[in-house]
């Protein structure tokens, strides 16, 4: 007897929204094992990951914070994605974003109306220059695409620390590597009193909807769903290849600079030599958990804020290893898309038949 | 274990395997005798591929009982076929792309490491069998028609007991298919046992001793070929009569549509055909057949034709009267030019999207979309227009391209392009691999098209369907274009002849052929 997986003559509807279900089991199992293994009380454990994080309006702020940017970025990449454009420089194109619309609040003496909406307009621009070089180099010279945005993100970053270093540095900051503090003018008004949860939070929500529209109802996301599935049926269509790969990575550009400009209108105030713990990479994560869809990215967004924030409060709370709970947080992400196979497959249990003789090939 | 000589070479005892959506075959016997040419006749779908695949170790059946030379066997891998002796020449090929011809037969032969010796070895069997080959090119650049040819030259490289022929004749020309026979015939004097699969009544009539008729995953009759009409085996192979289409004379001439004015082009693959100085005209209300073994240009001309390669200049190609050469796709299109590719999984049809998408794939601008957004609407209801009034069997507009059966979705999207009522369709290879319902009847809707007044342009190996569907046969060989000549004042032998480059041209025509030939001497020989 053994286990065999096979294929579906369709994929299960019902398993798309059980699948998730049994990463959750499966994860539950696993963390039971491993947080007793350590000595530590598991219940304790999922309780630290999962609920102590998000029982306060602080903290559910806080869940907010973190989720914008994840979600936001991954929209954008999952547009990409979806049309096989690997744009996996977001981290580059965030920080690119912050530069700019940085630069702006810096330098900026006019009225503060308008501050805010040019930092927003100005952030996302510099992330499509940004994306913009990749796409460039892809469609003019056929380079690849991942390794180039991949590298300009390691460009962006010592382009920033350069600035907070030197240039932009704060004349009254001690000779600490760091921007002078944005006027108040420069920053997102925060929505509850109490919690650092500002109307940034509202651009992922906006994005949510404009990409479900994008991908679900307009005919450009389905020439580029069609260039992601079958290359030659969209040239067969008259489907330009190059126009997908521009919008693909422009779409990433624009929503990791809005992203940037997320993190230095909101928590942080000011430009620092690194703006993001690695959004932009954990977005591609939060993209393909989502499975690339809108809702999912959402879901997905949220489920990864929340694994950050109970990976820390888990070390504060049970002493937990950071190793660890960064072990627990792969666990879940494993199984999550692990669980995903049993969409198109059924696990089936094949028992010998008795019938079929066994006889050594001649 | 001593084989007896009236044993089977291959017996099948009740072989029965089960798919999660159909019984590809249930309940099948089945022997070859040692010499003996066994055709095993039966639509697509009937279970042929299933049943040929189990006898070669692809697919282990869920039950039944396979016997070689008398012994009880299991077949467990392609690997155990070969090493029992059987040989086998998939429809569908089985080779590495990114491999040359050379590596992918060394795949295959044992103890073939020296890859020179072995390209010799290609080449010399290419030679005697009549199927040209170039060992050293890489696969993916090879047709159709190409890659058939080395799937049968590895099998004849290992000299098999058994060899299994599934559908091998769709490649060659008629001059090369009596060839291919003779050496059938040959090797089965020298004790070789051949399975012969195809739906081709007249061949197996010529050739094969005995014919085992399948439909539906079962035995519906077992004969011997010379016996029979090819109506009587017809009807243990479909269970009635063989559709014929319906072919009224052309109607009164019509306007140019298409024109192919002085075409030539370099091919971009540096192993495709050059086109050379193509001249072609097709006018409203006749179908012009394009014949030819595929590689002879035919994927160069069908890209140059539907704009997926547009050409530097407008001119060489002219569209409703607009000279069209730059054009890519859409515009083409929007002068009424429609087109059936060749390849209807991941070109024709994306895979895994909903025959409705796939409907959105080329009759998008029929007033699918507004303001950027698809008006689903209007999508379905034309895709369920194309699956009701063209008969695809599916479950619906939401059913994904890959879940339907060849036929049925060549239906889809032949469908999908006429219903767009294009002033000029071509098709490539309208009815490979379809069952022959679903052919005839696509067959029909061409002519159909053409009745309503279209001009129809149809590339094709298949002579027999040109014969059945055209006004006028042209021949594509080595990247010349022959003068298309009528239906009704040529045969099958001439327009054979044609397709190994010799037609009789105009003197200029005549002279260029003399360095063209010695070209492909060199090439041979490079």
């Amino acid at each position: 007897m053994r286990l065999t997986l096979e294929p579906r003559l369709a994929p299960s509807a019902r398993m798309r929204w059980l699948s998730p279900l049994v990463a959750a089991a499966l994860t539950i199992v696993t963390g039971v094992i491993l947080f007793s293994a350590l000595g530590k009380n598991p219940l304790l454990a999922f309780h630290s990951f999962f609920v102590a994080p998000i029982n306060s309006l602080n903290g559910l702020g806080e869940l907010a914070i973190k989720a914008s940017p994840l979600v936001l970025i991954a929209l954008g990449l999952a547009v990409g994605f979806r049309a096989n454009v690997w744009n996996i420089g977001a981290e580059g194109q965030l920080t690119m974003g912050a530069i700019v619309a940085g630069g702006i609040a810096i330098h900026y003496d006019g009225s503060g109306a308008l501050l805010l909406p040019a930092m927003i307009l100005a952030g996302a621009l510099g992330g499509m220059a940004w994306a913009a070089i990749p796409a460039v180099l892809r469609t003019r010279f056929n380079a690849n695409e991942i390794l180039v945005s991949l590298m300009l993100t390691y460009v962006a970053q010592l382009v920033l620390s350069y600035l907070v270093h030197d240039p932009w540095r704060d004349p009254q900051g001690f000779n600490f590597p760091q921007s002078p503090l944005f006027p108040d003018t420069a920053l997102y008004p925060i929505l509850l009193e109490g919690t650092r949860l500002n109307a940034g939070a509202l651009i992922p929500l906006l994005a949510v909807a404009a990409a479900w529209v994008f991908m679900r109802k307009s005919f450009l996301g389905y020439e580029m769903r069609v260039a992601g599935e079958a290359e030659e049926a969209a040239r067969y269509a008259g489907f330009s290849a190059t126009r997908a790969i521009w919008v693909g990575m422009l779409a990433g550009g624009a929503a990791a600079g809005l992203a940037g400009v997320g993190e230095i209108a909101g928590p942080l105030g000011q430009l620092l030599p690194t703006v993001s713990p690695g959004y932009g990479f954990a977005a591609i994560i939060v993209a393909f958990v989502g499975r690339l869809h809108p809702i999912g990215i959402l879901c997905a967004g949220l489920l990864l804020a929340l694994l950050y924030l109970g990976g820390d409060a888990a070390q504060i709370a049970i002493n937990l290893p950071a190793a660890v709970s960064g072990l627990f947080q792969g666990v879940l992400l494993f199984y999550l898309l692990g669980a995903d196979v049993l969409v198109n497959y059924r696990v089936r249990v094949v028992r010998e038949d008795p019938h079929q003789r066994r006889a050594a090939a001649a | 274990m001593k084989s007896r000589s009236d044993a089977p070479r291959l017996e099948l005892r009740g072989i029965r395997k089960v798919y999660p959506s159909v019984v590809a075959n249930d309940g099948i016997d089945l022997a070859v005798m040692p010499g003996e040419i066994h055709a095993v006749l039966g639509e697509n779908g009937a279970g042929k591929s299933t049943l040929m695949k189990i006898a070669y170790g692809v697919v282990k059946p869920d039950a039944g009982e396979i016997r070689w030379e008398g012994a009880p066997v299991t077949i467990a891998s392609p690997l155990g076929a070969r090493q029992l002796g059987i040989g086998m020449v998939f429809q569908h090929f089985s080779l590495f792309e990114t491999l040359t011809v050379t590596e992918n037969i060394a795949l295959a032969v044992a103890g073939s490491r020296d890859l020179a010796a072995l390209a010799k070895r290609i080449d010399e069997v290419s030679q005697r069998y009549g199927l040209p080959l170039d060992p050293r090119r890489l696969v993916h650049s090879l047709s159709v028609g190409e890659r058939q040819r080395v799937e049968i030259v590895r099998c004849l490289l290992q000299q098999p007991n058994l060899l299994i022929m599934d559908e091998p004749t769709s490649v060659l020309t008629p001059q090369a298919v009596p060839k291919l026979f003779g050496t059938l015939r040959q090797l089965a004097a020298d004790g070789c046992s051949i399975l012969y699969v195809s739906h081709k009544l007249d061949e197996i009539k010529a050739l094969c001793h005995s014919a085992t008729v399948l439909r539906a995953g079962k035995v519906t009759g077992r004969c011997v070929p010379a016996q029979e009409t090819a109506r009587s085996m017809a009807r243990m192979m479909i269970g009635k009569d063989l559709p014929v289409c319906e072919h009224a004379a052309a109607p009164a001439g019509s306007d140019e549509r298409l024109a192919i004015r002085g075409l030539s082009r370099k091919s971009e693959d540096p192993f495709g055909t050059d086109l050379v100085d193509i001249h072609l005209s097709v006018h409203g209300g006749e179908i012009v057949g394009i014949a030819g073994v595929s590689g002879n240009g035919q994927r160069e001309l069908l890209a140059t034709l539907s704009g997926e390669a547009p050409l530097t200049e407008s001119a060489p190609i002219v569209l409703m009267g607009a000279a069209a050469g730059k054009h890519a796709p859409r515009p083409r299109r929007k002068l009424g030019f429609a087109y059936v590719p060749e390849e209807r999984l991941g070109r024709g049809a994306v895979p895994m999207m909903s025959l409705a998408d796939n409907a959105l794939l080329t009759a998008h601008a029929r007033g699918m979309v507004r303001w950027g957004l698809v008006r689903s609407d209007r999508v379905q209801a034309f895709a369920l227009e194309c699956i009701e009034k063209f008969d695809v069997k599916a479950a619906g507009a939401e059913s994904e391209a890959r879940r339907l059966s060849g036929g049925n979705l060549q239906k889809f999207i032949v469908g999908r392009e006429v219903l767009q009522r294009p002033c000029v369709l071509v098709a490539a290879q309208p009815t490979w691999g379809v069952d022959v319902g679903a052919a005839a009847f696509i067959r029909q809707e061409l002519i159909e098209l053409r009745n309503a007044g279209a001009a129809v342009l149809v590339i094709s190996e298949e002579l027999d369907e040109l014969f059945e569907i055209c006004d006028r046969i042209a021949v594509l060989a080595k990247g010349r274009l022959s003068p298309a000549r009528a239906t009704r004042d040529t045969n099958v032998e001439e327009i054979g002849m044609w397709m190994s480059g010799m037609w009789p041209g105009a003197e200029g025509q005549g002279a260029e052929r003399a360095p063209a030939a010695t070209e492909v001497g060199v090439a041979a020989h490079a």
